[in-house]
């Protein structure tokens, strides 16, 4: 199972769980099920980068995710 | 990835592609555009930092001869406009589209409310003089710890703080950050030594050389060209068209050479202005910003109040650490508070942290993008804390940073585990550095501090076509501020294996090329760098199939070796190898033209981390600081034109010495700022600074084909807490607000 952080502004939507796991194939499976589970999720996570194992993806798809994968969801950062 | 000892393009000096053309003046910038019946552009802007405008009246300047046209907000489209702008501190479409040209409110002084175009700019200047508004004026505030009280003047009466619970009243604070791990009271209770400081960061602006401008050639169909100083001409496309509910196609825009952006030229000021005023007047319109425009009315750097608290052990570990840091955001939200509070403690690897950060606003200008914007804030807060800490359990500062240092696995501060990064590589060079062996010069103090930045990837295209004698166009779409040109053409001899002098860059317009974002980030040498790189791999594979064609084998049996097509190992085939110019010469009879293309989404940036000192001495009577010595150590990654990269590190500890020594904007009570000039707003000039020495790191990104990091952002960030660290040892006392001008150190002299 995949370990999940969401930021601390989710715990609203999430009834404070920020830290879960899943078991996804891809991030867009993942991203479909939290949607399902919180549907006002949507909106707030296309606010977010998403860092997969360590890698940070400003706009993750179908990036695969493994069964001992962490996934952190953050601010995207752009720079000046 | 190729090791980089094999390199034969990539870690050379070539001299730059556009030097000559900018040292000669032939460089056309954003003002140099002339065209045909031009006519000029002038703004008129906010007597006043905060007020209602009751109305406007621009029937005077039209009724002048010579004025074509003349526009306020009511010449706007209604409504909210959807989408947000790229770079921190960019915010919402709808918040620029109300900075660009004021509607019901002004919120700073130098706010745009009206604009003209006439024949000549001193008609333009006396339009200006014939547009009558009224005020109501209200009152300002202007010091962020004042406007997150609950009784200060607001500056926007309908904003109400991002929570997930909408809070009963509004106020001036827009957006909240917090991170958060461990046990913060346990922290602190297992330190020996505890630090805790409250710090001060002025408001700053970026400085670049050339203030923006523009000319806007618009057609009775709605449709034209703009030329403009930009970092991104396809998000100023995007950003003009919907703030003047056009459509995108409708517009092209070119962009020209840039005189420095820094981040500053990320947002659209005068872009919609002149379009509209060019479909008004069916001419084309000139707008140039004069330097006092520039500082009252486009985006400096949040000013910030930082709360510390740190503690550690005698060892040097770091137990606890909490900040609190606020930020002005100016007149709309959009401060860099979550960058601020995601890069503070990213060096290092802690247990216990808090950090809460706060985007406030204020009535002083929109703040924009500042080269890795929000860290140099949190981090010279946080910096001088270690400092400190370094001094209280006698250890030698970059000791201290490396008992604590973040490395390859390290669960970052802002949340994933760190791929391998280069901080300790870095801590360990500067360590080494003859000049830090040197021992400090007598009266003076030794300054150390880090730096951080995350660096990005995002969307980037390029082309490259092969000329029919072998020579190489590369055609890419991201405006060329730090010399990516050159990178991009030692990246593409690199791979295909030819020398550099036979590759040209061409930056091209909307029209011309593919989507880019922004030059920004320190993203456009790894990510146009990554599309460049693939574009080659696909002519590569092209001109394996030509001479695979030529030869009569298969495309798997010819590989591409040293800029030429060779029969791959045990092909039995008595044949010359082909090159670039071979290929190219005949590619009429082997299917035409050759060229590669490539578009991509870049993931994978590296964060870049870096380590400075420097011996600054303080004359104690007049409180003036000499900077002695200052050495830049950074992690490239892979410095693909090491000149360049040396280039970005001595322009931030020039840019970041000079935020931390003299840089400030200076409000009067009625928010009206005092020193709009390089006269009184003082940026170091090269007699005060010495060498900016260099050393660079390259502790290759895996995820970029040459190991490419980024390295615009970083070089700003240790210097503002380097500075102040000197200044503290050598006075022998804390300093804690910035800037060390002699009037703030004199002050904290005669007060001891």
């Amino acid at each position: 199972m995949a370990q999940i952080t969401l930021p601390d502004e989710c715990a609203a939507i999430t009834g404070g769980q920020c830290s879960l796991t899943l078991s996804a194939e891809n991030y867009r499976d993942l991203r479909a099920m939290l949607v399902q589970q919180w549907p006002d999720l949507d909106v707030l996570l296309d606010r977010y980068a998403v860092a997969i194992d360590g890698q940070i993806y400003q706009d993750a798809f179908m990036e695969p995710l493994n069964e001992d994968s962490e996934v952190f969801f953050m601010p995207r950062i752009e720079g000046g | 990835m190729a090791d980089a000892v094999d390199y034969k393009q990539i870690g050379s000096r070539p001299v730059r592609p556009d030097g000559l053309d900018k040292v000669t003046g032939r460089a056309q910038f954003g003002a140099d555009t002339v065209l045909p019946n031009m006519i000029h552009g002038k703004v008129l802007r906010s007597a006043h930092a905060h007020a209602k405008i009751k109305g406007i009246d621009v029937s005077g300047a039209l009724a002048l001869p010579g004025v074509f046209a003349a526009i306020s907000g009511a010449d706007f489209p209604g409504g909210g406009i959807e989408g947000e702008v790229g770079g921190e501190g960019g915010g919402t479409l709808s918040d620029v589209a109300k900075n660009v040209m004021a509607r019901d409110k002004v919120l700073y002084h130098g706010h745009t409310v009206a604009a003209v175009a006439a024949a000549t700019p001193m008609i333009a200047e006396a339009a200006l003089a014939a547009i009558k508004v009224e005020y109501e004026p209200l009152s300002p505030v202007l010091d962020v710890l004042h406007a997150m009280q609950s009784d200060a003047p607001l500056v926007d009466e309908n904003n109400y703080t991002n929570l997930p619970e909408k809070p009963e009243s509004p106020s001036n604070v827009a957006n909240l950050g917090r991170l958060e791990r461990g046990n913060l009271e346990e922290g602190f209770a297992a330190a020996d030594v505890v630090v805790e400081r409250e710090f001060e960061c002025p408001m700053t602006h970026q400085g670049y050389i050339e203030p923006q401008a523009c000319v806007a050639s618009i057609d009775e169909n709605g449709r034209g060209t703009v030329w403009c100083s930009t970092q991104g001409h396809f998000e100023f496309r995007a950003a003009t068209s919907k703030i003047l509910g056009k459509d995108l196609a409708d517009l092209k825009i070119v962009p020209m050479e840039i005189g420095g952006g820094f981040g500053g030229k990320t947002v659209v000021y005068l872009e919609p202005l002149a379009v509209m005023l060019s479909e008004k007047s069916g001419r084309p319109v000139k707008m140039a910003m004069s330097r006092e425009e520039v500082f009252r009315a486009t985006g400096p750097a949040s000013a910030s109040v930082a709360r510390v608290k740190v503690g550690a052990k005698r060892d040097g570990t770091i137990t606890a650490a909490q900040a609190w840091v606020a930020y002005e955001a100016g007149a709309f939200a959009g401060a860099p508070y979550m960058p601020g509070a995601m890069a503070i403690f990213a060096p290092y690897e802690l247990e216990n942290f808090l950090v809460e950060t706060f985007d406030v606003l204020v009535n002083k200008p929109k703040v924009a993008a500042y080269r890795a914007p929000g860290a140099p804030q949190s981090m010279h807060a946080f910096e001088c804390a270690l400092d400190e800490i370094a001094q209280l359990i006698d250890m030698d500062p970059i000791d201290l940073r490396l008992h604590n240092a973040a490395d390859e696995g390290t669960q970052a501060s802002y949340g994933p585990k760190f791929p391998p990064i280069g901080f300790k590589a870095c801590l360990q060079a500067a360590k080494d550095h003859p000049n830090y062996q040197a021992p400090v010069p007598e009266g003076a103090g030794r300054g150390v501090a880090a730096g951080f930045w995350f660096n990005v990837g995002m969307q980037s295209s390029a082309e490259v076509h092969i000329n029919e004698n072998g020579t190489v166009m590369v055609i890419e779409g991201s405006p060329d501020i730090g010399g990516s040109r050159a990178s991009m053409c030692l990246m593409a001899a690199e791979t295909l294996g030819v020398e550099y002098d036979k590759v040209r860059a061409q930056v091209a317009d909307t029209e011309s090329t593919g989507f880019c974002n922004v030059t920004g980030g320190s993203r456009t040498t790894f990510a146009t760098g990554m599309a460049v790189t693939r574009a080659c791999e696909d002519v590569i594979a092209e001109c394996k199939k030509r001479a695979a064609m030529t030869w009569g084998l298969d495309e798997d049996q010819v590989e591409w070796e040293d800029g030429q097509a060779i029969p791959g190992p045990g092909v039995n085939a008595d044949v010359k190898a082909l090159s670039l110019a071979d290929l190219a010469g005949k590619a009429a009879k082997t299917g035409g033209p050759i060229q590669g293309r490539a578009s991509l989404n870049a993931q994978g940036a590296g964060a870049s981390f870096s380590v400075n000192f420097g011996d600054l001495r303080v004359d104690q009577e007049t409180g003036k600081v000499d900077v002695l010595s200052y050495t830049a150590v950074q992690d490239a990654g892979k410095a693909i034109h090491p000149s360049y990269v040396e280039g970005q590190m001595q322009g931030g500890a020039a840019q970041g010495l000079g935020w931390a020594l003299n840089e400030e904007y200076i409000f009067s009570d009625d928010g009206v700022l005092q020193n709009a000039g390089f006269l009184d707003y003082r940026i170091p000039v090269c007699s005060d600074l010495p060498m900016i020495d260099t050393s660079i790191v390259e502790v290759a990104n895996p995820s970029h084909p040459y190991g490419v990091r980024g390295v615009g952002e970083t070089p700003i960030v240790a210097p503002l807490a380097v500075a102040a660290n000197a200044v503290s040892r050598s006075l022998d006392m804390r300093i804690c607000k910035l800037p060390l001008s002699p009037p703030n150190l004199l002050e904290a002299i005669d007060g001891e």
